[in-house]
């Protein structure tokens, strides 16, 4: 009698690469309902964009490759891509930024460098870049809350400014984005940016009506950080992603966002203020956590995290974007073979 | 290197070490573990591997058609590190060919085939009852005649292990069992521990260590009881009850465990001062030293779910594991896929056919239903999430072992210290892109020793190459030398003895041939005259 023969180790944990991946993207849920609540349909509608570009592109170069199609997109990891540069895109942005992103994360950052486990970089923030410096105006269009918008809006309304620039009852995108006291909003990180390079104190800043509540820090959007980081603990909490890089990251920002506000109060942005206003939750959760382009020593993912939670808050301080993230986990992707070399554990029975 | 005496004290106190990484397979032991070991019938063939070991093998000693005892050395050898194989019943040797091995290529190898008379009768070596007054050598001597070599897995022959150049501190008994489903050592455990502490006193006259230690999983409470009562009068004797993790039973990771020290990577536990023996093993040294029984059998776990009655049994060396497979129930036409594990589910190797036999590192035969251990499909892209790294108990980083072992660059996984892996398993275990690493890693280990044999011998041939060379040379310089000296001879002779002295020489010789030519034109024309 003849045996079927197969390589040791026979048994294996049953959680394959496309669970990790939809894992992650259940996670994002969380997050996306409380962008939802605070900033309306637009989010939505702009992962959905997404993940349609994504798949067509993932497919079309697959076929291209000639590899198989449907285990290709089976991973999930095309999808999880779309979605989290769709959290990131402003949520009424016209529907060519997010299909142009997408585009150019899938096909040229991932695909082109080999396809899943080749890309260097962080296929999404590369998205989030390109899209940035090329459409820096439709880029920083963010909407104010809801609840502080002058004209509120429905799905439809966003759904025709993605679509054509105006809503149903022909409001532009600029209109849209007017505050109740009829002052163009953006981002809590760009208000404070403007607000310094005009000669205003940081406390000053912070008296804008974006920032509605005492704490110094913007309502909605540290609502949505706190919604991201319960999603970031239930992945912590699965074994998906180690602890090392999140909290690195915080690590980095906290300390160097403390030894700035120590030196410059008055100047720069406070503790709270950077981990709450923008995407530094989601980021450390999500985005750092990419295993792809990351470190994967853990005294290197230490390192990795770390650095880019100082360069994050040094480019929200001293740089031309205030979206930091983006460039910091770029910055620190070129420098991840590196640090993987020099931070290689050691062997048992090795002299370190 | 430790000092047994600390490592005692603080197992007394519970502290033990840890080592990095490591993992938790589902144990699926009591599918095997809660019978008593099964003594079986008498299969109708054994086929005996001439080999069973790691070292040389030694001579074939008996022929086709000679009837044979149980327990019969069938091979012999003068070279220390051959160890002897016997005939594991009395029966009759009907052919002595090639035969599927008990070895994941499943190549045939020199098989002695016996036909069993039913009569199982032994042929005992002389009993040693009274080895604490033997000496060491005849010990030695005896666990090398009764075929013994390592039970636990390695196979390494214990005769060498048990005569170490070094002192001894800590002598380490290992009944971890590391590997899911696998019961064998548990069940001796459990229903032997006289023997095998009689074995480990033997051990322990011959070795002469500090410390003896047995280490037990806590997952083996059972086994742990029957340790301790045998050994409770022994103050000698520490138990020590090690956390359940995979691979804690393997050498290197349960002297971490236990004393907190590594073996150097080029070492041996003994440059650490410890020594470590199977349960089994032990088993095996009572029955040659104590009853002059040869090895000619040892407990396999049969287990799996597509079994109908999984259990361990005493089976003989050379059984056939179609054998077993019917004691146990194994029914091939409710399997979809038939697959057969000789050994446990992280290291064991799948098996060719069912005529594979029995050998002495055989602990365990699984056979998974296809649920149970469903076969991997393709693998899928690193992505590089490090899940691997968190379970390597030789602290390596597999995903970058893959890499470079994928695309043959075998400097670079060397420095990333390929040769550290104990291939363990863990990292393909936990890989969620199913990659089979340990796959690639073998590959690149038999390539690496490939091509250093390869360097090898065409470094010995360029040797060779360029010691010819020279010595051609030489010989040309050499003669050419004698041929000069030889030209200057002549050449001195004549300037010695005059120029005129050899052309009145010349001209003597060309006046001889001149005579000699007319002497014989005048004879022709007398004859035809």
């Amino acid at each position: 009698m003849q045996f079927s023969l197969s390589s040791s180790p026979h048994n294996r944990v049953r959680r394959d690469t496309s669970q990790v991946m939809r894992m992650v993207c259940y996670a994002c849920i969380p997050g996306i309902l409380a962008q939802t609540w605070f900033f309306g349909w637009g989010t939505i509608i702009q992962i959905s964009l997404a993940i349609i570009t994504a798949v067509v592109t993932e497919s079309t170069i697959l076929e291209l490759r000639k590899k198989d199609v449907s285990r290709g997109i089976g991973d999930y990891s095309a999808i999880l891509t779309a979605i989290l540069l769709g959290i990131c895109l402003p949520p009424l942005a016209p529907w060519w930024l997010v299909v142009i992103g997408t585009f150019f994360s899938i096909a040229i950052v991932k695909q082109l460098y080999g396809g899943l486990g080749f890309n260097m970089f962080n296929p999404a923030m590369v998205g989030y870049v390109v899209l940035l410096i090329s459409f820096p105006i439709s880029m920083s269009a963010w909407l104010p809350v809801q609840s502080m918008a002058q004209t509120p809006y429905d799905f439809l309304d966003a759904f025709n400014v993605i679509a054509t620039g105006y809503s149903q009852t022909g409001y532009s995108l600029a209109q849209l984005q007017l505050g109740v006291d009829s002052v163009t909003q953006a981002t809590p990180l760009d208000a404070v940016r403007t607000g310094l390079l005009g000669g205003m104190t940081y406390s000053e800043t912070l008296s804008a009506p974006i920032f509605i509540s005492d704490w110094g820090w913007s309502y909605g959007w540290s609502a949505v950080s706190i919604a991201y980081l319960v999603g970031g603990v239930f992945l912590l909490q699965q074994r998906i992603i180690n602890w090392h890089m999140p909290i690195s990251m915080l690590f980095g920002v906290i300390v160097t966002a403390g030894l700035l506000n120590m030196l410059a109060p008055d100047q720069t942005g406070s503790i709270p203020f950077h981990l709450f206003s923008g995407a530094v939750i989601f980021g450390a959760f999500f985005i750092v956590t990419d295993p792809v382009s990351g470190s994967t020593t853990d005294k290197g993912r230490l390192i990795f995290g770390a650095l880019i939670g100082f360069l994050t808050v040094i480019i929200r301080t001293y740089g031309g974007y205030p979206d930091a993230i983006a460039f910091a986990v770029i910055i620190m992707n070129i420098a991840v073979p590196l640090i993987d070399y020099y931070t290689q554990p050691r062997a048992y029975g090795h002299q370190p | 290197m430790i000092d047994a005496d600390n490592v005692v004290q603080q197992i007394k106190q519970g502290q033990l070490f840890d080592f990095p990484g490591g993992v938790h397979p589902p144990q699926q032991k009591s599918l095997s573990n809660t019978t008593p070991i099964n003594t079986i019938d008498e299969p109708e063939r054994l086929y005996i591997p001439i080999k069973q070991h790691i070292g040389t093998q030694g001579s074939i000693c008996v022929s086709i058609g000679q009837d044979v005892a149980k327990g019969e050395p069938l091979t012999t050898s003068a070279n220390p590190f051959a160890v002897p194989v016997h005939a594991s019943t009395s029966g009759k040797v009907i052919d002595i060919t090639q035969h599927p091995s008990a070895h994941p290529s499943g190549l045939p190898e020199t098989t002695i085939i016996i036909e069993p008379d039913g009569l199982a009768q032994w042929q005992l070596m002389p009993v040693m009852s009274d080895y604490l007054s033997a000496d060491k050598v005849s010990i030695l001597e005896r666990i090398c005649q009764a075929g013994i070599s390592g039970l636990g897995g390695a196979g390494f022959p214990t005769h060498i292990k048990t005569n170490p150049q070094k002192s001894v501190e800590c002598l380490i008994i290992n009944g971890i069992e590391c590997e899911p489903y696998i019961s064998s050592d548990d069940r001796i455990m459990r229903e032997h521990a006289w023997q095998i502490k009689q074995g480990i006193d033997i051990l322990r006259h011959v070795i002469q260590p500090k410390q003896v230690i047995i280490a037990v999983e806590d997952n083996k409470p059972e086994a742990m009881d029957a340790i301790k009562t045998a050994c409770i009068e022994d103050a000698g004797i520490t138990i020590a009850s090690v956390p359940t993790k995979y691979p804690a039973g393997g050498e290197r990771q349960l002297i971490q465990v236990l004393t907190g020290e590594e073996v150097p990577q080029e070492g041996l536990p003994i440059d650490v001062g410890c020594l470590m023996y199977n349960v089994g093993t032990c088993y095996a040294i009572a029955d040659a030293v104590l009853h002059g029984k040869a090895l000619v059998q040892r407990v396999v776990t049969l287990t799996g779910q597509a079994l109908g009655s999984p259990q361990n049994v005493w089976a003989l060396l050379g059984t056939p594991i179609h054998h077993l497979l019917d004691i146990a129930g194994y029914d091939p036409k409710r399997q979809r896929s038939q697959k057969v594990i000789m050994g446990g589910p992280m290291m064991g190797f799948t098996v060719h056919n069912d005529v594979v036999p029995v050998v002495k590192i055989t602990n365990c035969l699984l056979v998974p239903d296809k649920r149970e251990l469903p076969d991997v499909e393709d693998e899928r892209p690193c992505i590089r999430c490090g899940l691997c790294a968190d379970a390597c108990p030789a602290g390596l980083l597999p995903q970058q072992l893959f890499w470079h072992s994928k695309a043959k660059e075998y400097d670079k996984a060397q420095a990333y210290h390929l040769d550290a892996c104990i291939e363990c398993g863990a990292c393909a275990y936990v890989c969620p892109s199913e990659i089979p690493l340990v796959h690639y890693y073998r590959k690149a280990k038999t390539d690496i020793k490939y091509q250093a044999a390869e360097k090898e011998k065409s470094e010995k041939a360029r040797e060779r190459f360029e010691t010819r060379q020279a010595r051609l040379l030489a010989d040309k310089q050499a003669r050419e030398e004698k041929h000069r000296l030889a030209a200057e001879a002549r050449k001195k002779a004549m300037e010695n003895k005059g120029g005129s002295d050899a052309k009145d020489k010349i001209a003597a010789a060309l006046a001889r041939a001149k005579a000699k030519r007319a002497a014989a034109a005048q004879a022709n024309k007398d004859a035809e005259e």
